[in-house]
């Protein structure tokens, strides 16, 4: 019984997961959304947000992670982007910039 | 921009003066959605602040709903301290700083419940209200904000409005009815007249508050009455927080009106006769005093046992805000040991809450939390109702370390104050306020 219980329930997980939309599926998804969550207090929840800032929801992956690049490198002038840029590594840039363009905007 | 946000100013000061007396008075608001069953656990919140409420939203979001939450919480709605000392100089009313906690209810079907939690038994995992009620929970989170430490200042508690109702000493240091009523009395204050602020040793809640109360209410006094003061005694040895910034401010554009001395470290108050008394250095009299004592963690987590720290801040697993002391129970927000350069801010609570609440999920679920969790800080600070100025900084887990260090390079302070950032300073509070209860 237990085996077949767990086995249901990791399908039924992945059901739930696929209808979500893929940024929730498996677990380097949630640390995703996590990372993306750092965001949120400026960007809005999900990426969705209030202006002046920008949503960031639904914007192409490669966009987000030329911007991030060009804060942290100091070639797009900023206020505060360029100093919390800094803060990530380019594989955790990569990440979150997936996680936004998976949103709906 | 935020019209929707707005309360009724004289709705909302009788309102919260209200609640305290009807605080026993415990109702479940709105309903919990239909497929949150419960099936993937029971967390209870104690306190709806930048912590508390922004756990209880993301626990539901990032569960799918699966998981049960009930936000406990006293007041009938969220006050912020951020943008409050706005409030102080007249440039904002408290109704722009009042978010209801009913999109919690209706948009995540969180279970708001308007009381106060009297104990904690975190070997049978139940809370108890003043109410009455005892819920059960499978983990806890405590994000109960800060409490005064009154001993500290000789006669400072009898005279404070906080415990005393007829004194006239207001902290103000958690907004609310006490912002109203610190902006009455420097609306009432002479000309002439000298405001002293007190700040205590650091750590505190909100680092650069205190100097940016300090700018807005000079901002106020050189409109209305520019031959009052501002006096800043300070018990640090120094500003703590964007020093050389607030410094340029009050010699430009609060010259004669803003005076700093640090090593003031107040130990004593007669309200009656206006006078603060300091540790080493001389008296000092005032017209208004603003007197903020040394602070902890919320009461509750005092008594549950949670502060473990110098008996003031609660220690906790920077993955996932865990107690160190207390299996099952997290703490987020201004209540906990901080690792170095981690302030204790409205932003910073938010930030602690997504890491408690993805850990939270993962642990119900039997699954290891993330182990890298990264934290990023913001403040903006008002130098005037238009003007502001931030610092940010950028903290990763450090697993050889087991704590957070801010990145190398990152963070940081703005050049100067910019109207600029004034506007995303306002965009900043409608997006984490948004973020936390929308």
């Amino acid at each position: 019984m237990k085996p077949t219980f767990i086995h249901l329930a990791c399908v039924w997980a992945a059901l739930a997961a696929t209808a979500a939309g893929p940024a929730r599926a498996q677990a380097p998804d949630a640390v995703a959304r996590s990372y993306a969550a750092t965001c949120a207090n400026c960007h809005g929840t999900n990426g969705i947000a209030k202006a002046p800032m920008v949503s960031l929801a639904g914007l192409p992956k490669e966009h987000i992670v030329t911007q991030m690049k060009a804060f942290k490198g100091g070639t797009r002038p900023a206020t505060i982007m360029g100093q919390i840029a800094k803060g990530y590594t380019d594989e955790q840039i990569d990440s979150i910039a997936g996680f936004f363009a998976a949103q709906k905007r | 921009m935020h019209t929707t946000l707005k309360l009724n100013r004289r709705t909302f000061v009788g309102g919260g003066l209200a609640v305290t007396s009807a605080a026993t008075a415990a109702s479940l608001i709105g309903g919990c959605a239909s497929i949150g069953s419960g099936s993937a656990g029971k967390v209870v919140v104690i306190g709806g602040g930048f912590g508390g409420a922004t756990a209880a939203k993301y626990l539901r979001m990032w569960s799918d709903q699966r998981i049960d939450v009930t936000l406990i919480e006293p007041q009938a709605a969220f006050v912020s301290c951020p943008i409050s000392n706005l409030v102080l100089a007249g440039a904002r009313q408290i109704g722009d700083i009042t978010v209801p906690y009913a999109g919690l209810a209706s948009r995540h079907g969180v279970k708001v419940v308007r009381d106060s939690v009297t104990a904690i038994d975190a070997a049978a995992k139940t809370v108890r209200l003043a109410g009455g009620a005892s819920l059960p929970y499978d983990r806890l989170v405590v994000s109960p904000g800060i409490d005064f430490m009154w001993d500290g200042i000789s006669g400072l508690q009898s005279a404070s409005y906080a415990t005393n109702p007829a004194g006239s000493i207001l902290q103000a240091w958690k907004a609310g009815p006490e912002t109203v009523l610190l902006r009455r009395q420097l609306e009432a204050m002479r000309d002439g007249g000298v405001y002293v602020l007190t700040i205590p040793e650091a750590p505190y809640r909100c680092p650069p508050g205190p100097y940016e109360r300090a700018c807005l209410v000079a901002h106020y006094f050189k409109q209305a009455k520019p031959k009052s003061k501002v006096l800043i005694l300070d018990a640090n040895p120094d500003v703590t927080s964007k020093g050389p910034l607030f410094k340029k401010v009050w010699a430009e554009q609060y010259k004669g009106i803003v005076e700093y001395r640090g090593q003031h470290k107040a130990v004593g108050v007669d309200a009656r006769a206006g006078i603060v008394k300091f540790e080493v250095n001389d008296d000092v009299k005032g017209d208004v005093l603003n007197v903020l004592p040394a602070m902890r963690a919320g009461q509750i987590a005092q008594q549950a046992g949670l502060a473990n720290m110098n008996a003031r801040w609660c220690e906790v697993d920077f993955l996932t805000y865990e107690s160190r002391v207390q299996a099952g129970i997290h703490v987020i927000g201004d209540a906990i040991q901080v690792a170095p350069l981690m302030p204790k801010s409205g932003h910073m609570a938010n930030q602690h809450a997504k890491v408690a609440a993805a850990a939270i999920v993962e642990l119900l679920a039997g699954r290891a939390p993330n182990a890298l969790p990264i934290l990023v800080n913001t403040c903006y600070s008002f130098v005037d109702p238009q003007q502001v100025i931030h610092v940010a900084s950028v903290h990763q887990y450090s697993a050889e370390r087991k704590t957070m260090l801010t990145v190398p390079g990152s963070g940081g302070v703005s050049a100067g104050p910019t109207e600029l950032e004034g506007s995303y300073a306002q965009g900043w509070a409608d997006n984490i306020w948004a973020d936390m209860l929308a």
